[in-house]
């Protein structure tokens, strides 16, 4: 099964060869590296930048306005800060212009924490994303779903970004991608650059498929009766786990995956609220004006009368940074042990 | 000792001097102006006709402004001699076999210069539905013109030098003689998108068909010129980056057109950026927030350009007052009608969030 590197290096494949995507570019995405975490190896549009992230958003934004499709990549997300009125404006032309100028483009960043990546590696960035009207916001949790999100990004007509869980990089799906062989090493042997010299190097590609994931469509990855948990990217494994270790003492949680948090499946969240009476969001951005008080916010406003227990958002300590040692990373961003206490916590509660 | 404490610091003096924002240095001279006027007569009088053409409209929506028929005013009155040959210049159509535009707010001469309707402007000003632009949703001077590749001008004095590459990227590929033009000020090149443009323009192998423009006016909003730019000229920072550059006399519109010429002939064919830095007046202020009265201390292009065609023997005094009035009082009418047409409906605001959907409250 594909690692969800390789799911979005085989999405952008397919969506170079058949989405009209022109050009896939930022520091270190082009041979020989292919991207910081191999994202983007052999694939026939990539260039590296200058290292420059405003010329990159920038650029992406002028290539777009000519007619080009392209996949900008920042490195890590903690240097997409620097570029955030460029963000706002790439959101925003098409309202600015009443209509005249959209920007189809895709902007791709690793996020979150769990490579012990320190204070400039570790970042989340969905907070300040949803706060960019214009952009659609995307965090696959899944290889399947990665592949399946990046390709219908790819066909957006609007800017999108595509924030990928650093953590769950490496992590192997358990779905098959369509197209992709069963056996993991004959993938690698395909997609995957050599170590040493790749000058002579170019992937051999699955025939893949077109799987796309419509945008904004949650997904149920278990079902409950007594909580609802919201979650995507990093923390949404870390809850569907906690689920299965609370179910031995007989507590039955369901675990939403958002996937897309621009624009939201809120039905999806309603419907399964509206049954459970509770309801926890998690994820790891900083708590403070974090998206998931914007979910709870409109979880009181209205569904008050369906509630048991009072919602709950179990996110990022608001500290400046992820501190590098792992008691520091621990204490600083959700792990499972919290997220099973804040589920027998919430299930606890009697109206 | 005490003489000494008598004698100001450095430092000291040079606060001093800082305090005196009114102290602005002219420029070294640029040779300009030359007895014969090397173009041909009915294009120097449709630049005049054009250059006065753009005043009018600056004037009147200043008077728009003082009027109550506007909340804010910023333009380009004073830039007219090298914007309306920059628009005479441009290959103007949609995508990437046309000139790409980025530019900065004070272009609505070169947007008439491209046979722009002024109407549109004094629509923007007055910020109606109608206004071609925004909707009314922008200030004025915040062009917006897709089948011109006129891309939406915004407020930020740098984002257009970050953008502009992309442009020019595509057109580089796509083969042809379209370039990609980005204006700004002298003030915005202190942004770090101005040394983005210089270094992603100049890629080895890969330079970009991009003719990089700053209109240096030796102002920033009230920061003069020598208090934060250490270099005596601009297009000296595109020196470092190999990249042809000139210093031109922008209050000139006979070498502006000149010098333009050249230089979108170089980008044209050679596929490699050059930087312009034309010098400027800003007859107006930076805007109506400084209070868009007329400056009379800084030259005037338009003055200064009938000078040389009634001595040239084109224009007499009476021609050139004819043509202002004319404009003048057409402005005034277009403005009254415009005064009448409806603002844009509350209701609209979600309208163009996202392209292809229909406008709607999310949380509704």
């Amino acid at each position: 099964m594909a690692n969800m590197a390789q799911a979005v290096r085989m999405a952008l494949h397919f969506a170079e060869e058949n989405l009209g995507v022109t050009d896939i570019f930022g520091e270190d995405v082009g041979a020989p590296l292919g991207g910081a975490f191999t994202c983007t190896q052999g694939l026939k549009t990539t260039w590296n930048s200058p290292l420059d992230e405003r010329g990159i958003i920038g650029t992406a934004m002028g290539i777009a306005m000519a007619g080009g499709k392209p996949v900008a990549e920042i490195q890590f997300c903690d240097y997409i800060y620097n570029t955030i009125d460029l963000l706002k404006l790439a959101g925003g032309t098409h309202w600015s212009s009443n209509g005249q100028w959209n920007l189809p483009m895709v902007v791709m960043t690793p996020v979150g924490s769990g490579i012990r990546g320190s204070i400039y590696h570790s970042h989340s960035v969905d907070a300040t994303a949803t706060h960019l009207p214009g952009w659609k916001i995307v965090m696959p949790s899944t290889p399947l779903d990665a592949y399946g999100l990046m390709l219908s990004a790819c066909k957006e007509t609007n800017p999108v970004m595509f924030l990928i869980p650093k953590a769950l990089m490496r992590m192997r799906g358990a779905e098959l991608i369509p197209g992709e062989p069963g056996e993991d090493k004959a993938l690698s042997r395909l997609i995957d650059a050599p170590l040493g010299d790749r000058s002579k190097w170019a992937a051999q590609w699955p025939a893949l498929e077109d799987a796309s994931i419509p945008l904004g469509q949650a997904k149920t990855v278990r079902s409950g009766s007594q909580l609802t948990v919201v979650s995507y990217g990093r923390t949404l494994p870390l809850c569907a786990h906690a689920a299965e270790t609370v179910a031995a003492d007989g507590l039955d949680v369901e675990v939403i995956d958002l996937r897309t948090l621009w624009p939201y499946d809120w039905e999806a969240i309603k419907a399964s609220v509206e049954k459970t009476g509770r309801v926890l969001f998690v994820n790891e951005d900083t708590e403070v004006t974090n998206f998931g008080e914007h979910l709870v916010r409109r979880t009181v406003d209205e569904l008050f009368f369906k509630l048991l227990a009072p919602p709950k958002l179990l996110a990022g300590k608001f500290v400046p940074g992820i501190g590098l040692a792992d008691p520091l990373e621990a204490a600083s961003v959700p792990q499972q042990g919290d997220i099973e206490q804040a589920m027998r916590a919430l299930i606890a509660v009697q109206p | 000792m005490a003489r000494d404490a008598k004698k100001m610091s450095a430092p000291a003096k040079a606060a001093k001097s800082a305090a005196k924002p009114s102290a602005k240095p002219p420029f070294k001279a640029l040779v300009t102006h030359s007895e014969e006027l090397p173009l041909e007569k009915e294009l120097l009088l449709s630049m005049h006709d054009t250059m006065v053409k753009a005043r009018c409209l600056e004037e009147r929506l200043i008077a728009m402004y003082k009027t109550g028929h506007g909340y804010f005013w910023i333009g380009g009155p004073g830039e007219e001699a090298f914007n309306v040959p920059l628009g005479l210049l441009i290959k103007k159509g949609q995508g990437p076999a046309f000139d790409f535009l980025h530019f900065h707010y004070r272009q609505s001469a070169t947007l008439l210069a491209m046979g722009e309707d002024p109407t549109g402007a004094i629509r923007q000003m007055k910020n109606t539905a109608s206004d071609p632009y925004s909707g009314g949703r922008n200030f004025a001077g915040h062009f917006s013109k897709k089948e011109w590749n006129v891309v939406p001008v915004s407020s930020p004095i740098e984002v257009q030098y970050a953008m502009a590459p992309g442009t020019a990227l595509v057109q580089k590929r796509h083969g042809g003689d379209g370039i990609t033009i980005v204006t700004g000020g002298d003030a915005g090149t202190a942004e770090g998108d101005f040394a983005s443009c210089l270094v992603w323009a100049s890629r080895p192998r890969q330079e970009l068909p991009l003719l990089i423009i700053v209109t240096n006016n030796r102002w920033g909003i009230s920061t003069p010129y020598e208090q934060v730019q250490g270099v005596e000229k601009i297009s000296d920072r595109g020196v470092a980056f190999g990249m042809k550059t000139k210093t031109i006399d922008g209050n000139d519109p006979i070498s502006s057109y000149l010098e333009l010429k050249e230089a979108m002939e170089y980008v044209r064919t050679e596929r490699k950026p050059y930087l312009v830095e034309a010098r400027v007046s800003r007859l107006y202020g930076h805007s109506s927030a400084s209070g868009a009265n007329f400056t009379a201390n800084e030259a005037d292009c338009i003055s200064q350009f009938e000078a040389r065609l009634e001595k040239a023997g084109m224009l007499s005094a009476a021609d050139a007052k004819a043509v202002r009035e004319r404009y003048s009082e057409q402005f005034a009418d277009i403005a009254r009608a415009v005064k009448e047409e409806p603002f844009p409906d509350g209701s609209t605001i979600f309208d163009h969030v996202f392209h292809g959907e229909p406008g709607r409250d999310p949380l509704a």
